[in-house]
């Protein structure tokens, strides 16, 4: 029997060399069911063609640093198989909305910048001491937040979001999430100091509940909900005198 | 080509690394602190910790019960005043990380629940569902951005440490966004650059597991404690490595071989599922040649079953577990058996480095699964390895801190010209090099498959003989590799590269400290020396380089500190 095989068309762009990306075809073999996207790059990069650029380390869905767009839609590499795509060719392309550093890379001083925008630890009005132990949280109380918190920044819902591609201001799924789930913990404080930041930043009202971020999210955090949750935040600020909203 | 100055630098952004930044600036909040990742802090491998950190937090529980079941567990290889310090250290920093907004799991009382875990004769193991390691690193990390004292130089790649008059004074580090080579000096550095599991091809290890800050320090002239010990987790999933949490086990999973026996009544009748891990991997091993193991299409197995546990328990205890089955197996873990091997897991080996992480070089501490402080001897505890990372990350930190505060000032002069040579040596090495035939791919893999035959979880003479000439000829295949990328924007074959570099040094140190052990202690299991032989070998075996024209290390042994609990027969 024939070796069973596979065409990769991934991106090339080295900005010391090209002026624009074109996409690059390598025709491997697929031998084994078990093979994901990412297993094909590592074979092109190991055998094929050394100077493909692309980030990754965990192999098992939680670093977040494999997202890319597999024919369109934004994945983790590291759970596509295949399989799902053959006999077709496979595209591979950078996250769509992010400027590109090289081939598959690309940049995330944006996404990063925003994280931090949002405050993402544990604000307190008053620190309890260590010597007081643990606060007391229920199962109950977790479960407010879980989801939000289950995020493991991989951005493929920055990729899929159109207000994002439209206006790079917006604060973002990700970045929303992040802060609802720290705005749910019980043990938060931080509320009003997050609202601002994010009650201000530009496009939130721009998101038309498209949903695209929640779709995409392989983690299972609903971003349009933080979005929409944090909307009626929003409202409720000029309804409600601050120092309530605790 | 730039250079930029800390008071305190840290190389490693995963738990060790972040946990060791944000100790040293409470410390001391005037200090200026560097950290340096190759990867994004949050993309380190902590992230993939499934099962939990171990700490006493319950009254029944005990200081006493938890050392001694982490000595036992490491076949005494020990160091036992370490240990003491670690087990009443670990629940202050497991409280932390809750004050800090770790998403522990609790029990219905509120407060942090706990749950077993192999080797520990109590439940002591915290964890936040079966996404520990996860849950962790991002609160530390998201952490740490409240601290302006710590600047990140995120995707930096370290190549080199700076030693002038014996003192470490920075590194060298390649930005891999513009290629350019950076001098990064601070008064003290840390290194916490986590495991080397990439030098054998099945491993539940990450890309960027490849032991470079073991090998930086060992050839900056420091030694590297007890290579041998390489821990193989009975556990993982064939081909992908993946791994299946002993937690697993802990929540009342059984290990049955093909006749449908839960097998590890013959090897550890009184703790079945909950033994050590070396143990259970050797029973499986052993078993799989008795020709009791599965046969699958990636090879032998065993079945990891759960089925009993019901939907219910998975959900709440195990929903990764289920995921992962789900996403990379094909199978639900409510209805199907889960098909498990043993697998590279952690490196007990590590720069040495004492109770506070200090090394044997000036100015160089070692905190997290590259250090060896001497907690985990020859078979580290699951779930003692976050907390290790915690307490030891923080006393480095402030260990660091401390030093900074009195240590002088780096001078610019000697440093310029160690930039110059190393960006020189890099560049003539890998970026300018012409000819060459050899790709580093090809050498990878053969390195990482003659490392799983050779070094494995049983050993024998020939066989560690046999690896050390085969790792000699691919350092001097290595010599002839050719680097197809001069791009210097985002050049990861010339990281690449830079790590099988690496990789090839920390095997040798491996192999050589592996071959000098003639007995079996913990994950260390020699064929033809099947005893433990507390007479000769009650030692930490420690590896120093003796430069680059002779690859073989250099052994010492240094005695292991016993305090109170004497070496016993290791049954359980
Ligand atoms: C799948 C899995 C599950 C585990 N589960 C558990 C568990 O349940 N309980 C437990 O206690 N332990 C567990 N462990 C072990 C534990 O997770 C690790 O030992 C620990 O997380 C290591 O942390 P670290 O900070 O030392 O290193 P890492 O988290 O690996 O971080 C290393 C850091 O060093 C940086 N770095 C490395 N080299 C360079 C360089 N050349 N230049 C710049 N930066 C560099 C990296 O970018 C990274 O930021 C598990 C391990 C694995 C693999
Ligand atoms: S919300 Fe989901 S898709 Fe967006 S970054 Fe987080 S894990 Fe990725
Ligand atoms: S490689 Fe880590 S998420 Fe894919």
């Amino acid at each position: 029997m024939a070796e069973k095989r596979i065409t990769i068309q991934a991106t090339r762009f080295d900005p010391e060399k090209d002026s624009a990306p074109r996409l690059q075809s390598y025709d491997i073999p697929f031998p084994d069911d078990s093979m994901v996207v990412l297993d094909a790059l590592n074979y092109i990069k190991a055998h094929v063609d050394g100077t493909l650029s692309y980030r990754w380390s965990c192999r098992m869905g939680i670093c977040g640093s494999c997202g890319m767009m597999v024919n369109g839609t934004p994945k983790l590499t590291c759970n596509a198989f295949l399989r799902d795509y053959w006999p077709r060719p496979v595209i591979v392309q950078p996250l769509n909305n992010f400027p590109i550093i090289r081939d598959l890379v690309i940049d995330m001083d944006d996404f990063m910048h925003k994280l931090k925008s949002v405050q993402p630890w544990i604000i307190r009005k008053q620190e309890i001491p260590l010597g007081g132990g643990e606060h007391r949280q229920t199962t109950a109380q977790i479960d407010e937040f879980k989801q939000f918190s289950q995020c493991i920044n991989c951005m493929l819902c920055y990729a899929a979001c159109p207000v994002y591609g439209l206006n790079n201001d917006f604060l973002g799924p990700a970045a929303i999430a992040l802060a609802r789930r720290y705005n749910l913990d019980s043990r938060d404080e931080g509320f009003t100091k997050r609202l601002p930041v994010i009650a201000d930043s530009e496009g939130i009202w721009e998101c038309s509940f498209v949903g695209e971020c929640s779709v995409v999210c392989p983690k299972g955090v609903d971003p349009a909900k933080a979005i929409q949750q944090t909307k009626l935040d929003t409202t409720l600020r000029f309804t409600l005198p601050f120092g309530n909203r605790d | 080509m730039g250079t930029e100055s800390y008071d305190v630098l840290v190389i490693g952004g995963g738990l060790a690394g972040i946990r060791a930044s944000i100790a040293a600036v409470e410390a001391n909040p005037r200090i200026r602190v560097g950290m340096i990742s190759k990867v994004y802090p949050m993309r380190s491998h902590t992230v993939s910790a499934e099962g939990g950190a171990a700490a006493v937090l319950r009254p029944e529980d005990s200081y006493e019960t938890h050392a001694f079941d982490t000595i036992k567990g490491s076949d005494y290889l020990a160091d036992q005043d370490v240990v003491e310090a670690f087990v009443r250290e670990a629940p202050i920093e497991v409280i932390q990380m809750e004050h800090w907004g770790c998403p522990w799991s609790r029990d219905p009382d509120g407060k942090i629940s706990v749950r077993p875990f192999g080797g520990m004769t109590t439940w002591r193991t915290c964890f936040a569902a079966d996404k520990s390691g996860f849950h962790m690193l991002h609160t530390v990390f998201q952490t740490s951005l409240k601290y302006e004292q710590i600047h990140r130089h995120d995707e930096a790649f370290v190549t080199k440490l700076l030693i002038e008059d014996s003192r470490c004074v920075g590194v060298v580090a390649l930005d891999q966004r513009t290629g350019r080579f950076d001098a990064i000096t601070a008064k003290a550095v840390i290194l916490a650059t986590g495991g080397l599991g990439r030098v054998y091809a099945f491993t539940t290890n990450g890309n960027i597991c490849t032991g470079d800050g073991m090998a930086l320090a060992y050839r900056a002239g420091a030694g590297l404690k007890d290579m041998e010990m390489v821990q193989f987790h009975p556990t993982g999933l064939p081909f992908t490595g993946i791994l299946i949490t002993e937690a697993v086990r802990g929540e009342g999973g059984y290990l049955t071989n093909k006749n449908g026996d839960r097998f590890l009544k013959d090897y550890v009748p009184n703790k079945m599922e909950l033994g050590p891990r070396d143990i259970i991997s050797r029973a499986m091993v052993t078993e799989f040649e008795s020709g009791r193991g599965f046969e699958g299409p990636h090879g032998k197995y065993m079945n990891l079953d759960v089925r009993h546990l019901g939907e219910e328990v998975i959900d709440r205890k195990l929903p990764f577990m289920r995921e992962l089955g789900r996403e990379f197996m094909g199978i639900d873990i409510v209805h199907d058996p889960i098909p498990v091997r043993p697998v590279q897991h952690y490196m007990m080996g590590g720069v040495g480095a004492d109770i506070s992480g200090a090394t044997e070089i000036l100015g160089l501490y070692a905190a997290g699964e590259c250090a060896n402080v001497g907690l985990n001897g020859g078979n580290r505890l699951g779930s003692n390895s976050l907390s290790e990372c915690l307490v030891f990350g923080a006393a480095s930190g402030r260990a660091a801190a401390e030093y900074a505060g009195s240590a002088k000032p780096v001078t610019a002069n000697p440093v310029d010209a160690m930039l110059w040579d190393e960006a020189r040596r890099v560049e003539a090495a890998y970026l300018e090099k012409t000819g060459g035939d050899e790709k580093i791919g090809t050498i990878r893999e053969e390195m990482q498959r003659d490392m799983d035959a050779g070094a494995g979880v049983f050993r024998t003479k020939e066989g560690l003989e046999k690896l050390t000439d085969q790792l000699g000829g691919l350092r001097e295949r290595f010599g002839r590799i050719k680097i197809e990328d001069s791009s210097r924007t985002f050049n990861t074959e010339l990281t690449a590269a830079m790590e099988l570099d690496f990789m090839l040094e920390v095997s040798q140190t491996i192999v050589a400290s592996a071959l000098a052990r003639d007995e079996s202690r913990g994950a260390h299991a020699r064929r033809d020396f099947p005893e433990r032989n507390d007479e000769k070998f009650l030692k930490h075996t420690v590896a120093f380089s003796r430069g680059i024209e002779d690859p073989r290390p250099r052994l010492e042994y240094r005695d292991v500190r016993i305090t109170n609990f004497k070496p016993q027969a290791r049954t359980y």
